[in-house]
């Protein structure tokens, strides 16, 4: 691997009732992170493609994992996004380089299809920060029931020469969502936005 | 009495903390199940229902944390339990936890003498360990130390570790969080001495 891994973590976040009232099937999100080295850490790096090539291993790596736990089949997942947190020794653009040039497509193929842009967010942190990766659907950006967010957070990472790199991936939308809009049964799929 | 509303399950693989990147990586996994606290906001005398109640719960939740950390019973070594009681409850309902959720994993985790991977003279059981634990109250996305122990021995000092656990939005005023924690081995880098695993002798649970 390109990536130096020193963990991997995967959590499964299921809600069965909301409200009092009973979520069913209950909504299901699969976060998975990998703290890695950043090669770029402590000076100014001009080329930033040894992070794009880490970045494309990680989508799959990370999209994989996240289908796995979820137990389901790579059509059935629904919602997607993806974020990074450099550790202090590094800059923002680090986290650029991971998620947007080239994460994206081995996603797209650990959950199938995926014509919607992947939401995404960034920062630079501290051991424990957190941050909020945000979701959209994978086929249709505009689904409005599946606009969410899952808290990802390394309770000791990143360290300074460190990332966080996060994939989420769901099989719902948010549990009892009702604020209309383009719903999920209504979509083409084609553009990724409706 | 029981109402799970969500559940939350975590599984990590550490390959090193800046030494040597360890052949086989330490998996270690929790399990947080959100319930209602049917005791919110008031004084309950009495808490032994719930914590009848809950034995199944803590066995569910053993099972599924096992199947979540994708490994056989056997390559467990470590384990912990814990819980966050939401700001309408108190202490006590955290309590309840001591029982089932112990229970629980000695139960997956455990045999007698008569079991085959008996080795006679030298391991007569097994998950003979109390189950440490740690319990407070707190708000949305309170973390929690959940303390970690060797299930044989509780004085195996490369077993002595922590895992931070923590639900994002929970636990509401009337909710309990539980825990179930579980490890296949020692922190990463142990090298501190003190009783190993590999001489455990007295089968006490203890050393």
């Amino acid at each position: 691997m390109l990536a130096q891994i020193r963990k991997l973590i995967v959590q499964v976040d299921e809600t069965r009732l909301e409200m009092g009232r009973p979520v069913d099937p209950p909504t299901r999100r699969a976060l998975a992170m990998a703290v890695i080295a950043n090669p770029c850490a402590g000076h100014y790096v001009e080329n930033l493609d040894a992070l794009v090539a880490i970045g494309e291993e990680l989508g799959g790596l990370l999209g994989q994992r996240c289908v796995q736990a979820l137990g389901i089949k790579p059509g059935q997942a629904q919602s997607y996004g993806k974020a990074a947190i450099v550790g202090e020794a590094g800059e923002l653009e680090h986290a650029a380089a991971i998620l947007h040039p080239k994460l994206g497509a081995p996603l797209r193929a650990a959950v199938s299809q995926g014509a919607a842009l992947v939401p995404s967010s960034k920062k630079r942190g501290g051991l424990g920060t957190a941050i909020d990766v945000p979701l959209g659907h994978k086929d249709a950006a505009f689904v409005r029931s599946h606009f969410d967010a899952m808290e990802a957070r390394v309770a000791d990472a990143p360290r300074a020469n460190e990332i966080v790199v996060a994939v989420v991936v769901t099989d719902s939308g948010r549990p009892l969502a009702r604020v209309g809009g383009l719903q999920a049964s209504e979509i083409k799929g084609e553009d990724g936005l409706r | 009495m029981i109402q799970i509303r969500r559940t939350l399950s975590h599984v990590e693989d550490i390959h090193h903390e800046f030494g040597l990147v360890a052949a086989v990586p330490l998996r270690r996994g929790a399990i947080a199940a959100v319930l209602t606290n049917p005791f919110a906001g008031r004084y309950e005398p009495d808490l032994l229902p719930l914590m009848d109640a809950l034995g199944p719960v803590g066995l569910e939740m053993a099972q599924h944390l096992l199947a979540a950390m994708d490994v056989p019973a056997a390559r467990i070594q470590g384990y912990g339990k814990g819980a966050i009681v939401g700001a309408a409850g108190e202490l006590e309902h955290g309590a309840v936890w001591h029982v089932p959720g112990g229970y629980a994993m000695r139960e997956l985790l455990g045999w007698k003498p008569s079991h085959p991977d008996a080795r006679a003279g030298t391991q007569p059981g097994n998950a003979l360990a109390i189950v440490p634990s740690a319990k407070k109250v707190g708000g949305p996305g309170t973390a929690l130390d959940v303390p970690m122990t060797h299930i044989n021995a509780s004085y195996v000092r490369s077993h002595f570790d922590a895992i931070e656990v923590r639900v994002p939005g929970a636990p509401a005023a009337d909710e309990i969080v539980f825990v179930l924690a579980m490890s296949t081995g020692a922190r990463v880098h142990a090298r501190v001495g003190g009783l190993a695993a590999a001489d455990i002798a007295r089968w006490d649970g203890l050393r």
